[in-house]
């Protein structure tokens, strides 16, 4: 019988790595922006990585959903290689949720209907199921009574809890998210950032691009910092913060902290 | 309905005018005829000039630059020159061009007026529609797409729930008033005598010299046909509308 | 699952992040302004002459190439006829001449109308507000073509006034015909920069003890004026190019010479594309200039408003 929580086809099991990356390069046309990046993401596991812009960290969570294509190395998720030619993108998507920096709900749907529309169209799941599960969804990300409104008439902070909700409602393995708080006002970055700390505290598997640190220090199980392409440092949020070694990652906490 | 034709019949003996559509039923034939020719022109033109804008908003994001710059010249041409003279272009020039059957002695053309008229106003009109939907397809933010994208969309799925329903809904308002505009444009297809409502409107006031009595009746459908579409229009616009977007 | 409409009287709040790119917001503002003027503005740049000029050297090269030795080719059959289509036989002023003289007139006669019908819209008196706005959008939502056959038709051809008769030409007919639908529109353009105004100027001018005459002509029009240019320019161009229309009646105007001198040349079809194009090329040759100055105009007015 299989253990439960692993992948059949691919013969993962939950001692291995859930998002493994391994030396990836990627570049946009002469421009490289990943230059050989490499890191193991467990079950469970919230990571953040941080780093100064255009170091390749969007990038690099866009490669992990096969938004971008990777021009050699290798990305797992689940055992599945991301970048294998065959792959079913849809099965990818099932597994992996993401959520965006703007702009990310669809402005013609109601929040409700946000939430519903991916697994009726495209897990084409029972209507009666899918908004049951959407309500307890818009409970969970403390929006209650805002199911009907539109995300134009939501703030930015609500509109960002009712993306997390939308791609939870897929039933994901692990959540990316880009930056999901950078465009956001302060007062409502703190109910984003409490959303996405119950999602790891629940067990979610969490990779977060981010510029909040007191959020890394405080959630993360693990931090990266990425600067021109590489991975420079990385570490627990303790040994990180307090005792980084690469000068590089002293000038940077220095001067964000 | 024999009601209305005593009225009118009575009306002509006792005042002099004349709405012999309404009791002749000769007149009344040809009249419908007519009307029903402008009516299935107006649709006719109205949907070519949706398939010419959705066709030309898609090849203005082609990678080939000559396809661009083509879409961009037509579109630039039909804009600026009058649209009467385009339908004439169409008709003599094209017309002309296109080969024709023998129907038993005389030629037949493939296309007659009537088509050429659907050509010549579709093109027109498209020339807009292209910009329309060109500006509200670039209104959706990319970010969204991705999001539709991240969440297991197929590019055609996106398409049909979320990137047409968003352009359409940006698209509305001007492309009803390209279609208001469009209404009052086909009656140019009079000029290559094509049998639509003023046609037929001037055939029976040769025959029965009632010219105002005629007039009024068009002014009545015209000017009715837009009251009617600017009001559906806006409701439609209001139903459409996305809350607070922007 | 329906929503109420009603619902979302209580969600007025906008958000404070948007949800679509500023291009759909500019996409509807443009298009209740079209909406509200009557018409799409005409915007015409150097290289859209180039596509005109492009059509019509395609057309010239398909009929030298079409035609036979013996007969005239294609240039020198128009330069034969340019100077009849251009401005008709000697001694009248005809073909594209009196397209630009109908034009001329029309837009006179249609924007006193329309001022005043404007005026009227914007009138204390409910009868006077009431009818004009009938009247303006009876006009506005007539097509042109129409209003042209009613007025050709129902105008008689002469005008007997007891001491002398004067007779009424055809162009003429044509002027009012087409002075209807630009006095409508106009009427909507002064409308509209009349209650464009912040009621702010109304306000203060009522304060200081105008009557309403004076406000209207000593505040409110003076600021409206230029806002009313650009607009007005582009009907002018509008109705530039929807002159050809009286062709249909008979008018003797580019159109209507273009068919006869075509007809003079035998019909030959390998000049037909040649002659019509010419008209497209001219027609936008006389536009061009005049919709660019339009936009320099509302360049220049909109920097210090």
């Amino acid at each position: 019988m299989p253990e439960i929580g692993s992948n059949a086809s691919t013969g993962w099991t939950p001692d291995q790595p859930m998002v493994s990356i391994k030396d990836v390069y990627k570049s946009f046309g002469e421009l490289e922006v990943l230059k050989g990046v490499s890191m193991d993401i467990m079950k469970g596991e919230c990571v953040c990585i941080i780093g100064p812009s255009g170091s390749g960290k969007s990038t690099l969570i866009r490669c992990v959903n096969a938004l971008n294509d990777i021009q050699s190395g290798s990305i797992t998720v689940e055992g599945q290689e991301v970048n294998a030619p065959g792959l079913n993108k849809l099965d990818l998507r099932k597994k992996v949720g993401m959520v965006f920096q703007q702009y990310n709900l669809f402005p013609h749907k109601t929040a409700l209907q946000n939430i519903m529309m991916a697994p009726l169209h495209v897990l084409k799941q029972d209507e009666g199921e899918v908004e049951e599960r959407a309500r307890q969804l818009v409970k969970k990300v403390r929006l209650e009574g805002k199911e009907n409104s539109y995300p134009g008439e939501l703030s930015g902070g609500q509109q960002q809890r009712v993306a997390i909700a939308r791609s939870l409602a897929m039933n994901p393995d692990v959540m990316l998210f880009d930056e999901v708080t950078a465009a956001l006002d302060p007062e409502t970055v703190k109910e984003v950032l409490v959303t996405i700390q119950d999602l790891a505290e629940e067990g979610m598997t969490c990779i977060l691009v981010t510029h909040e640190m007191g959020f890394a220090r405080e959630v993360a199980n693990h931090i990266y910092f990425t600067d021109r392409g590489i991975i420079v440092e990385h570490g627990t949020p303790a040994t990180f913060f307090d005792d980084a070694k690469d000068p590089r990652t002293k000038e940077f906490l220095s001067q964000i902290l | 309905m024999e009601f209305f034709a005593d009225y009118f019949r009575e009306l002509y003996e006792a005042t002099g005018w004349n709405f012999v559509i309404f009791y002749e039923q000769y007149e009344y034939d040809r009249f419908l005829e007519g009307m029903w020719v402008s009516i299935k022109l107006i649709f006719a033109s109205l949907l070519f000039s949706l398939v010419v804008g959705f066709v030309g908003a898609w090849a203005q994001g082609a990678k080939s630059r000559i396809v661009r710059y083509g879409i961009s010249g037509y579109i630039q041409l039909f804009r600026n020159t009058p649209p009467f003279v385009q339908i004439l272009f169409f008709y003599f020039v094209l017309g002309n061009l296109t080969p024709s059957y023998d129907a038993g002695g005389y030629q037949v053309a493939y296309i007659e007026s009537f088509g050429w008229a659907v050509i010549s106003l579709g093109f027109f009109a498209g020339a807009f529609n292209v910009e329309i939907f060109r500006s509200g397809i670039e209104a959706v933010p990319e970010s969204t797409v991705e999001a539709a994208e991240a969440l297991g969309y197929t590019r055609l799925k996106s398409y049909i729930y979320i990137i047409f329903p968003l352009a359409f809904r940006v698209c509305l308002p001007a492309l009803n008033n390209n279609l208001v505009n469009l209404l009052k444009t086909t009656t140019l297809a009079y000029g290559i005598a094509v049998p639509e409502m003023m046609y037929t409107a001037n055939q029976i006031w040769s025959d029965n010299v009632n010219v105002s009595e005629m007039m009024i009746v068009l002014f009545v459908f015209y000017v009715g046909l837009v009251a009617i579409l600017v009001y559906g229009m806006h409701k439609w616009e209001k139903k459409m509308k996305i809350p607070g977007y922007g | 699952m329906t929503i109420n409409s009603a619902s979302h009287a209580n969600n007025k709040a906008q958000t404070d992040l948007p949800v679509l790119l500023p291009i759909a917001r500019q996409s509807q503002q443009s298009a209740m302004i079209e909406r509200h003027e009557g018409t799409y503005r005409l915007n015409m740049q150097p290289r859209h002459i180039a596509w005109a000029l492009v059509l019509f050297a395609l057309a010239c090269g398909a009929a030298q190439a079409a035609a036979q030795p013996e007969m005239l080719g294609p240039m020198q059959a128009l330069f034969k006829w340019m100077e009849f289509i251009l401005w008709g036989p000697e001694g009248e002023l005809t073909g594209f001449a009196l397209n630009l003289v109908i034009s001329f007139f029309a837009m006179m006669l249609g924007t006193v109308a329309g001022a005043a019908l404007g005026l009227m819209q914007v009138s204390l008196l409910l009868p006077v507000r009431q009818g004009s706005w009938v009247v303006t959008q009876f006009f506005r939502n007539s097509p042109w073509l129409v209003l042209l056959f009613t007025i050709m038709l129902l105008v008689p051809f002469e005008v007997d006034l007891g001491f002398v008769v004067i007779p009424v030409p055809d162009w003429i007919k044509a002027v009012i015909g087409f002075s209807l639908p630009v006095m409508a529109n106009i009427s909507e353009v002064v409308r509209g920069a009349v209650i464009s105004l912040p009621s702010g100027q109304w306000e203060s001018a009522e304060s200081l003890a105008f009557t309403r005459r004076q406000t209207m002509w000593m505040i409110i029009l003076p600021q409206c004026f230029k806002r009313m240019i650009p607009p007005w320019i582009n009907w002018y161009c509008i109705l530039a190019m929807a002159t050809p229309l009286c062709s249909i009646m008979g008018v003797e105007e580019s159109v209507t010479f273009t068919a006869q001198a075509l007809n003079a040349e035998g019909d030959r079809p390998e000049l037909i594309p040649v002659f019509y194009s010419f008209l497209l090329v001219i027609h936008f040759i006389y536009t061009y200039p005049i919709a660019r100055w339009s936009i320099r105009l509302e360049k220049k007015f909109t920097v210090k408003t």
